[in-house]
């Protein structure tokens, strides 16, 4: 058991090491020079006094470095947990960018996965036993699972939002607003979560619904169901058998939809203008902030790798033979 | 095994519950920056805006405000500068007035030497006085390089306080254009508080809790919102009779365009500062949005889109070229189709419509150029391009291909249609120039080092004078890296001589400014090294649902400029202000 954690602990060690590289690598690839940008934007009359910061910001950022030391000089501060100053929000530290976009971002993001992943599995398996269910929720589950999450947003943001006007379509609470414990602003804050939360769900929840029916139509056929069922077993611990079984492929599903899902809500940010992630990237991205970029990319990177570790575990938990199987190879 | 997934649903559950509440409470770090407020401002009562009492402005900030630095005139929070940072003049581009502010009076009392009296009464928000030190300091911070006006000191030589009401300037060489800009321009900082700061907490400071002298105070900001709050004891009130009527003012991050229209035509947005494509419709049509102007341009000018030619390549560096590039460019084709006549085609001279009075119209009728191909061609052929090889295109008098490529960001879905028409009119008259749209930054890349062949710019912006123009296209000697100026990389000694010289007329002398302007112009029309296309607006849209009495070019209507862009405040925004009235009571 020790040995089969060992050893993913180590493909995640060396997951996180090569991501990371890239992470940092690929900004630096862009083209452009993201001080020139800063101070582009400065629209500042003297060129001397442009000249002059240029070398002041390119120095303060390290861009002036040989790049195998910028290399080095980033491993150093990650591991201080130090992610660098933002130039798309200087003089702020990535870390407070990061720290206030992250609620946002895992306020969408879990609660859609995880009740996504119930609910469309749940419904899926009872939709698998009901023919008029079966013919009218598989299309419309398949449509779903089909559409792309900016296209959905933009759709309901568009229906709900612009034309019923019974939503918001941008940001995370009322202008109108200061944060507060009050339940005006909790509801302001619920009522601007709705619309993106929907549109990663719905999209989601198809999927997810359109796997189990199938799982569980093929479980039924099963030796097992068979032999359950002429030994007299009632309906109901057939089925409960037939879901368990079934549902393990939806949890290596979800391990594999993770990424997915949270391209899907950066997407989805961008449409709703909601402050987390991936708003940031596509600014950073905009605003050559490679410090920012790195910043986001690291934390998405540890969530999916956590995200992924978890299933792992819980892997283990809910299948038996996972387990005998690492008694087997210990 | 049951038992083990019974105890897992549980689990599961209370996974969903915490993340569910994770979700709710989504704005738990934010609720941490009302507080951090509290030493500038209480709390909005209720934790919200009364919606009458509050102005709502987009259409300046581009990220979340990060600073409240009045130093960083590219990036402070909207209205650092000029609501609670204010200036020793205001400058009104239209009427090409300067009214004191802080100031009381200024005059030059010596060939080099200005004299500057402060207002009295005038109090910092800490309820300290503004002295002359805090003037002399404010100046004194250029002396250290990455301060903005740090090339002041190039030619000013000292600031000194004479008594607590009055400072001297005196000069090394009186630059006397410039100077009436930097009157206007440079925000008066407290010297008791920004004293003993370093060049780093200077420049790279974010200022947090800013005390300034004008009237509004930082109430809270948030990552797509920056909110002020009035405060009392505005000098302005005793002093002029002035009072901003709006309490709070709360200027939303920009998004995107479709959720600022959104957000005005659902009354959630009173000033729109934003270019919103299209916006005529919305004038004409019954939705309560109005903008300066009732028809075209509807907008106030704010600044030239020029096309600026590489004349360091070739052809470029031919002047017949680039005249015959000038002559066939359909301007009315971009300003009628392209922007629905938001914009305004500009004068030959590429001056704003505020500068025509330093417009040499004879030279301009002798020398101007207008959409005329026959012209181009005729051009053309004179200066020897000729079509060799029967592809359409001319080729050089040497022989060579031209295959030129016209470069506007990707996504300036404005600029790329009008280059589109631009290329369309060079072809029609047989200059091969291809529309190409890198990234931004790439295009800044190409643009700085001179390796383009032509690029859309408008980064000068209106200024009192028009020796700013002058500068950007003019001036040399050319860098390695060209930033801000003369991107053409164009020399020519004694424009940048006559520029130089320009920027020595004092600024009411206008007949002697003329007469330096119309050299200029004279140059700029034979040489053509860039082609002034149209003038884009200060985009504006204001809604009459909360606040009225917007500036407009209505009999009566203020005629401030209607903007909380940056370095705007300064130039009408603060009096646009004043000006504003309640809707209801």
């Amino acid at each position: 058991m020790w040995r089969y954690f060992g050893r993913k602990l180590l493909i995640y060690g060396l997951t996180f090491f090569v991501a990371v590289t890239i992470n940092w690598m690929i900004p630096r690839f862009m083209p452009g020079d993201p001080v020139q940008s800063m101070l582009s934007r400065a629209n500042i009359a003297q060129p001397e006094a442009v000249e002059a910061m240029r070398a002041h910001y390119t120095n303060l950022f390290g861009f002036d470095l040989p790049l195998w030391k910028q290399y080095a000089n980033f491993w150093a501060a990650l591991l201080q947990g130090d992610l660098g100053i933002s130039i798309w929000v200087f003089p702020t530290p990535v870390t407070d960018v990061i720290v206030r976009a992250v609620p946002y971002t895992l306020g969408l993001l879990v609660p859609a996965i995880l009740l996504s992943w119930v609910a469309g599995n749940r419904f899926g398996a009872f939709a698998a036993r009901r023919k008029w269910l079966d013919n009218t929720a598989l299309p419309v589950g398949y449509v779903l699972t089909a559409t792309p999450y900016m296209w959905l947003a933009i759709l309901l943001a568009w229906g709900l939002g612009i034309v019923a006007g019974v939503l918001p379509v941008a940001g995370a609470y009322s202008f109108a607003m200061e944060p507060s414990w009050s339940w005006e602003f909790l509801g302001s804050l619920v009522e601007h979560w709705l619309l993106p939360f929907a549109s990663l769900f719905l999209v989601a929840f198809g999927g997810w619904a359109i796997g189990m029916r199938n799982m569980i139509i093929y479980e039924l056929e099963a030796d097992y169901v068979h032999y359950l069922q002429s030994l007299g077993a009632s309906r109901r611990l057939v089925r409960r058998y037939a879901f368990r079984n079934a549902i393990l492929p939806q949890i290596t599903g979800l391990a594999l939809q993770l990424g997915v899902l949270v391209a899907g809500a950066l997407v989805t940010e961008i449409v709703f203008s909601y402050p987390g992630l991936g708003h940031l990237i596509l600014k950073a991205i905009q605003n050559q902030d490679f410090f920012l970029l790195q910043g986001t990319f690291l934390f998405i990177v540890i969530g999916v790798l956590i995200a992924n570790f978890v299933i792992d575990v819980a892997y283990v938990v809910v299948d038996p033979r996972t387990r005998i199987g690492m008694g087997e190879a210990a | 095994m049951r038992n083990r997934v019974r105890i897992l649903i549980p689990l599961l559950a209370a996974g969903l519950v915490a993340a569910c509440s994770g979700g709710g409470g989504a704005g738990t770090p934010d609720t941490q920056a009302p507080k951090a407020a509290d030493g500038a401002a209480p709390p909005a009562a209720g934790g919200s805006f009364p919606r009458n009492e509050t102005l709502y402005t987009s259409g300046t900030q581009w990220g979340p405000p990060a600073n409240w630095n009045p130093l960083r005139e590219w990036d402070f929070a909207t209205g650092t500068k000029g609501l609670v940072y204010e200036t020793l003049f205001l400058y009104d581009p239209d009427a090409d007035k300067f009214t004191p502010w802080l100031a009381e009076s200024g005059e030059w009392t010596g060939d080099k030497e200005y004299t500057l009296k402060l207002r009295q009464g005038v109090t910092w928000s800490d309820g300290k006085p503004l002295t002359a030190d805090d003037v002399v300091f404010t100046f004194e911070l250029g002396k250290m390089e990455t301060v903005p006006y740090h090339p002041v000191w190039t030619w000013l030589r000292s600031a000194e306080a004479v008594d607590a009401q009055t400072v001297k300037f005196t000069f090394t060489k009186a630059n006397y254009q410039q100077w009436a800009n930097n009157l206007y321009s440079r925000a008066i900082v407290p010297k008791h508080l920004w004293e003993g700061r370093s060049e780093d907490e200077v420049m790279n400071g974010s200022n947090e809790r800013p005390v300034g002298t004008g009237p509004y105070a930082y109430q809270s900001h948030d990552q797509d919102r920056m909110v002020w709050v009035k405060r009392d004891g505005w000098w302005a009130t005793k002093a002029l009779s002035k009072d901003v009527k709006p309490k709070y003012i709360v200027d939303i991050v920009n998004s995107s365009n479709e959720v600022a229209m959104g957000l005005l035509l659902q009354k959630g947005l009173d000033l729109s500062t934003n270019f919103l494509p299209g916006i005529a419709n919305l004038v004409k049509g019954n939705f309560g949005i109005k903008t300066y102007y009732p028809e075209p341009p509807y907008m106030m000018s704010a600044n030239t889109a020029w096309l600026v030619l590489n004349t360091k390549k070739k052809p470029m560096d031919d002047a017949e070229f680039r005249k015959a590039v000038a002559f066939s460019v359909d301007t009315k084709k971009i300003v009628e189709n392209v922007y629905g006549n938001l914009v305004k085609a500009s004068n030959p001279t590429g001056l704003l419509p505020q500068w025509d009075k330093y417009v040499d119209q004879s030279v301009v009728s002798q020398l101007g150029f207008s959409y005329d191909p026959a012209k181009a061609k005729k051009l053309l052929a004179d200066a020897g391009y000729k079509d060799t090889d029967g592809d359409g295109f001319v080729e050089t008098p040497s022989g060579g291909k031209i295959s030129l490529k016209l470069i506007v960001p990707a996504g300036w879905t404005d600029w790329m249609e009008a280059i589109r028409v631009i290329s369309a009119g060079a072809k029609a008259v047989g200059i091969n120039v291809e529309p190409d749209f890198p990234d931004y930054n790439a295009l800044v890349d190409a643009r700085n080092s001179g390796k383009f062949d032509m690029v859309l710019n408008n980064e000068k912006q209106l200024a009192n004078t028009p020796w700013l123009y002058y500068d950007y296209l003019f001036r040399t000697p050319v860098q390695k890296l060209q930033t801000t100026v003369n991107f053409g990389r164009y020399e020519n000694a004694k424009a940048w001589e006559l520029a130089q010289q320009l920027d020595g007329v004092k600024p009411d002398d206008v007949e002697g400014m003329k007469k330096v302007t119309s050299e200029l112009q004279k140059i700029q029309l034979q040489d053509m090294p860039v082609i002034p296309l149209w003038y884009n607006g200060l985009w504006s849209q204001t809604s009459d649902a909360v606040w009225k009495n917007w500036p407009s070019s209505a009999p009566g209507a203020p005629k401030y400029a209607p903007t909380v862009w940056r370095n705007w405040l300064e130039m009408g925004g603060v009096l646009m202000l004043t000006e504003l009235q309640p809707v209801a009571g």
